[in-house]
């Protein structure tokens, strides 16, 4: 076994080619193949008929609304819309396949020869090209036993639960990806999430990695860097890996910078890269080979006969074109317009998952500036403490428009909103509510204001000195004073302009 | 030359998962290599410009609605499995390692 | 009555519709009758007395009830062991599904129920229907009624015979590449395989889902279309089933028997005859031509080069279909599972060891030549010429019918061989379905009828094949055939047959039984006319 080589080295001595393969399982009611309930979550086997336990006899039939979301996908992908296509088996064992064959597409895909545009964290723009998108069924899940910690590996015995067999898939596969240097890892991960929130935005998949709805594999290979850039296209590909099982974005990241540290190692060494399947190990942030025996892949596909081919009228696509929805990378340019965001905000919000947020929380009343200071403020820092999704805060863009409202009607200052906020992260109830149960509202009573002014004026006489003497942004220190004997309750703006009131009447 | 050998047939028989004993191997090669002989004429039956057909009556784009049809019960489905545990499918190792 | 299992079915439904006679009683007289002639036959692989008596006893309720039932409503059936039955033992024939219980019904199970149908039985049959004689079955063969020690023809050798035994009135089939019209032929009963897609395949265990096609087996050519117009009609489970009303298969049916079929134009088919053709054969088909022209049917002869290839192709397509459909027997979910006795019990090694011990002889053969003939390298060579070939087969159909209605031709080469004859040649086996298996590549409906015996005193049968959807034009011309031919031997072919029943009685032993059916008195029998 070779070392794994040092990144900057790697990139120095070679260029990888990536290829991406994200599986997104399509939300729709009922399975690709049978009227069973697509749901995740339901207790074992209760989801299951004989169509999707490969009973003998059982017969597919294809689900009108998964084809329909898959030529939405297509149409979002800049993709050609198959004239024809056809559904093919893909003839292999294995217990979580319920015929031992899956039904997916092979020669003619739904969806061809598309492309989408992906930015990564600093702005820069990368075109992917699509090479296709086909529909097919998802297997059923194993569960290991016996072994450490439901691996494979050292299993007893597995148990097959064949819920989620038969759910729609819909597979993009990229052509090559090349050119990316040292950062194919980020145009790897800014990919997948691309394809995320596209999915998002059709409203065909939940697109959650951590349950499985949305996966990536990744392949990848190195060749020989070309002292001449131009020269660089010329050379042939390395041999790949294909890495599955990489179910976060961070991990897509790390598992192809893993392989390029790991493959270049192999090549400094002299030695070959296996073309093989390889495991993705968060754990560990390592891949292992997938199989314990070589076995050629010879899956014998042939066109599947129970189900026939889809010919999508023109005039139906078209109608499904003007469905989609803004998408997403068009939406950004308008939000920027309309809110007025320079680059570098518009890429924080987009990068911080805020962008939903700020737009709900524009649309119940709040300035864009004031929405992207909370979200991108404040309540990113305490998501980060959290270790949540922005989104997955206890707080909502209505309560945000309203603590923005309630700065803005001067009834409480910046920092009582602070306290407000964490009122309502506690589950306190909504900004008003909190503020009208803490009486947490501003003093601007110039009585009140007066007597605290005097006592902080009495305590520092030598800023007294100072404020008198012309040194007016002394005044500072008094107002602070004042702020904190109100425990952060007084108008800091009216504060400020009694003690400049009080020392020009002298 | 046959045109299916005995090692062809034990390579086909693995790809199928069927562990054939070495004397079924000698008698199939045997006659697979009959039969194959025999069925070759459609190599040369058809010519390029030919296309295939996978389905004997062309139709096309026939969908079913996305609505949920009830399923079987888990004792249902389960019912003729020959191992379970738990309201699954119990099947044996995957890999061949000692646990 | 004297002999309930006498009648035809058309017939029982008559009676039950005037209340002469109940479901209960027509489902008794056909249990008792497999009581006393299976043991010999062997057509059954499980009888289901109570469930049918039952069934019949519903149907009985319902008509005094006065509910609106189907015609044949009463009237009892036989089910291919290939039909998955709820909560009945479904077996396919094999050792792999000895004791699966299916959880749902086979939509034409289901047809048949609601149409109130007392299910007597599942009929044997070769394992996963693959073979022409049922000796392939994983249960021991069925006998030819006619000789005991002929095989009844297959994979539907049990459906057949148990019609031709007067065991059920009707039963079903199916049919991937002649295992209805083939096992009717050498029977001397009627079969048909409807056009791909007029009756649903959902819950037909799958050979080659392209080729199958579940079809009515009976006695006669009423009774046929009766039964197909209960299981016809589409099925949403069934994609490839289609969207159309059932053909008016028995009105054309009672046409043709009225020898309604005037200007009809048929074509002989060229290449299916002669050669390898039994004389027998070959001269009951010349009869059944002539009795067709006397009345009125144009009679040409048709040239299908193609067909010369469909035997290849459909060696290639059947078992590239099949070794993917059978995939599934893996002993994971349900069915027979084995674990090694040596080595790591693996899943693959406990899949391997179940399926070595499954699946019989012709069953591997058919997996490893379809997983050869789909594997890397080959698929071009064979799979893809042999779906070219159908392309071929099709378009022969096509110029055909530019000139003729139906085209015709001896349903099998050879009347029903002896028990074991062709068990270790294979290909001689295959040869069985030359003249059936265009119709399957192509999707097309064909029928058998009885044509007479032949030298050797055994059945043969005459097919006709007809355009896609013209299902009820082949029910016609059958039918027409099917009138002339009774009245010229003066009764159905089967009262020709041996009775199996003095058979049983008399503990005759199978090779004793073979002499049946040759003493016919007319002197215009089913052998011939007067030479």
């Amino acid at each position: 076994m070779s070392e794994l080589y040092d990144f900057e080295d790697a990139i120095a001595a070679f260029d990888p080619v990536m290829g991406l393969e994200v599986h997104v399982e399509l939300s729709t009611l009922t399975k690709m193949f049978c009227g069973c309930a697509n749901k995740f979550g339901a207790p074992p086997n209760s989801q299951v008929c004989p169509v999707c336990l490969g009973l003998p006899g059982a017969m597919p039939a294809v689900n009108h609304k998964a084809v329909e979301s898959a030529i939405r996908l297509g149409l979002a992908l800049n993709c050609q819309i198959a004239t024809r296509s056809t559904f093919a088996r893909k003839n292999y064992f294995y217990p979580d396949l319920a015929k031992d064959y899956q039904i997916s597409q092979y020669e003619d895909p739904i969806d061809y020869d598309g492309f989408i545009d992906v930015e990564l964290a600093d702005g820069a723009n990368f075109k992917i090209a699509i090479e296709r998108a086909h529909m097919e069924e998802d297997a059923a899940k194993n569960t290991h036993v016996g072994g450490e910690a439901g691996r494979i590996q050292g299993a007893a015995y597995t148990l097959v639960d064949y819920n989620r067999g038969g759910t729609p898939l819909v597979e993009i596969v990229t052509k090559p990806i090349e050119g990316t240097g040292a950062r194919a890892g980020e145009v790897a991960r800014a990919y997948v999430a691309a394809i995320r929130e596209l999915v998002v935005a059709l409203g065909i998949s939940d697109a959650r990695m951590e349950q499985g709805s949305l996966r990536a594999d990744v392949n990848l290979s190195l060749r020989p860097k070309t002292a001449d850039p131009a020269a660089q296209a010329a050379v042939p590909f390395g041999k790949r890996s294909e890495t599955k099982n990489v179910n976060s974005l961070r991990a897509i990241e790390r598992a192809v910078n893993y392989e390029i540290r790991r493959q270049a190692g192999l090549l400094s060494a002299g030695q070959l890269v296996v073309q093989e399947t390889r495991h993705w190990h968060e754990d560990t942030g390592s891949t292992s080979p997938g199989r314990s025996k070589e076995e050629a892949d010879d899956y014998r596909y042939f066109p599947e006969p129970d189900l026939l081919p889809i010919e999508p009228a023109r005039a139906w696509v078209e109608e499904l074109r003007a469905t989609l929805p803004e998408l997403p990378a068009k939406r950004r340019a308008r939000l920027q317009a309309e809110w007025g965001f320079t680059d570098r905000e518009m890429r924080a919000a987009v990068n911080g998952g805020a962008l939903d947020l700020i737009e709900a929380t524009v649309a119940a009343g709040a300035t864009p500036a004031g929405a992207r200071k909370w979200w991108l403020g404040e309540l990113s820092r305490v998501a980060n403490e959290r270790g949540l999704e922005l989104a997955a805060l206890p707080v909502t863009p209505q309560d945000i428009a309203q603590v923005e409202e309630l700065v803005g009607s001067g009834k409480i200052n910046d920092k009582l909103a602070r306290k407000v906020l964490e009122g309502v992260l506690a589950g306190e109830g909504s900004p008003e509510q909190i503020v009208a149960a803490q009486g947490l509202t501003v003093v601007s009573d110039d009585a009140a204001l007066g007597a605290a002014i005097d006592a902080a004026l009495a305590a520092q006489p030598d800023i007294a000195e100072k404020i008198r003497s012309g040194r007016v942004q002394a005044a500072g220190a008094i107002v602070g004073a004042v702020m904190k004997a109100t425990r952060g309750q007084a108008d800091a703006a009216r504060v400020r302009e009694l003690i400049l009131e009080r020392f020009s009447a002298d | 030359m046959p045109a299916i050998t005995r090692q062809e047939v034990a390579r086909l028989a693995e790809l199928a998962r069927i562990a054939l004993q070495p004397d079924e191997l000698d008698r199939m090669a045997g006659q697979l290599d009959t039969i194959v002989e025999a069925i070759r004429t459609v190599t040369e039956a058809a010519g390029g410009d030919v296309p295939a057909t996978s389905h004997p009556i062309a139709l096309v784009n026939i969908y079913r609605p996305d609505v949920v049809r009830p399923s079987l019960t888990v004792a249902q489905a389960l019912q003729s499995a020959p191992a379970e545990e738990d309201d699954q499918f119990k099947v044996p190792q995957i890999l061949g390692e000692e646990p | 009555m004297s002999d309930l299992t006498r009648l035809t079915a058309a017939e029982m439904a008559g009676l039950l519709a005037g209340g002469q006679v109940s479901s209960v009683e027509l489902t008794k007289a056909h249990l008792e009758r497999i009581d006393q002639v299976d043991p010999a036959v062997h057509a059954f692989l499980q009888t289901l007395p109570e469930v049918a008596l039952a069934e019949a006893a519903a149907a009985d309720q319902a008509r005094r009830d006065g509910e609106q039932l189907a015609e044949l409503a009463g009237v009892p059936v036989a089910v291919k062991d290939v039909l998955a039955t709820k909560g009945l033992r479904t077996t396919c024939g094999s050792r792999i599904l000895e004791n699966w219980i299916p959880a749902y019904d086979a939509t034409v199970v289901r047809k048949v129920r609601e149409a109130r149908l007392p299910v007597l039985g599942k009929t044997n049959m070769d394992e996963f229907a693959m073979g022409s004689s049922t000796e392939h079955s994983a249960y021991g063969p069925t006998h030819n009624p006619w000789d005991l020690e002929r095989v009844p023809g297959g994979s539907g050798g049990g459906s057949a015979a148990a019609v031709g035994a007067f065991e059920a009135p009707l039963a079903l089939g199916s049919d991937t590449g002649g295992s209805i019209r083939q096992p009717a032929a050498v029977t001397g009963t009627v079969g048909a395989k409807p056009t791909y897609g007029g009756v649903s395949r959902y819950g037909l265990v799958a050979m080659a889902s392209s080729l199958d096609q579940v079809g009515p087996v009976a006695r006669n050519v009423l009774d046929t279309a009766l039964l197909h117009e209960v299981i016809g009609g589409h099925d949403p489970m069934d994609q490839t089933s289609l969207n159309e009303p059932v053909p008016p298969v028995a009105e054309m049916a009672r046409r043709g028997l009225a020898g309604d079929v005037k200007g009809l134009r048929i074509g002989v088919v060229a290449e299916l005859g002669g050669r390898g053709y039994q004389q027998g054969v070959m001269d009951r088909f010349q009869e059944a031509l002539k009795l067709l022209a006397d009345l009125g049917v144009e009679i040409q002869e048709v040239s299908c080069p193609s067909f010369s290839y469909a035997l290849p192709a459909y060696y290639l397509i059947m078992p590239s279909e099949a070794s993917s459909n059978l995939a599934r027997f893996d002993a994971m979910r349900y069915g027979l599972r084995v674990t090694p006795a040596e080595g790591p019990a693996t899943v693959e090694a406990v899949m391997g060891a179940t399926r070595e011990a499954g699946f019989g002889p012709e069953v591997k053969r058919r997996i490893i030549l379809g997983t050869y003939a789909l594997s890397a390298g080959y698929y071009d060579a064979y799979y893809g010429s042999a779906q070219k070939v159908r392309t071929l087969i099709q378009r022969d159909f096509e110029s055909a019918w530019e000139n003729v209605d139906m085209l015709v031709s001896p349903t099998v080469p050879t009347t029903a061989f002896k028990l074991g004859e062709k068990l270790e040649d294979p290909l001689s086996m295959y040869l069985q379905d030359v003249a059936t298996i265009p119709a399957n590549l192509a999707g097309t409906p064909g029928i058998s009828v009885p044509s007479g015996l032949a030298e050797d005193g055994l059945p043969t049968g005459f097919q006709v094949v007809g355009p896609a959807r013209a299902d009820a034009y082949l029910y016609q011309l059958a039918g027409a055939l099917e009138a002339a031919l009774v009245d010229k031997w003066g009764g159905p072919l089967l009262d020709s047959a041996p009775d199996l029943v003095a058979l049983a009685a008399g503990g005759q032993t199978a090779g004793d039984a073979g002499s049946g059916g040759r003493g016919i008195g007319h002197q215009d029998g089913p052998t011939g006319g007067a030479k």
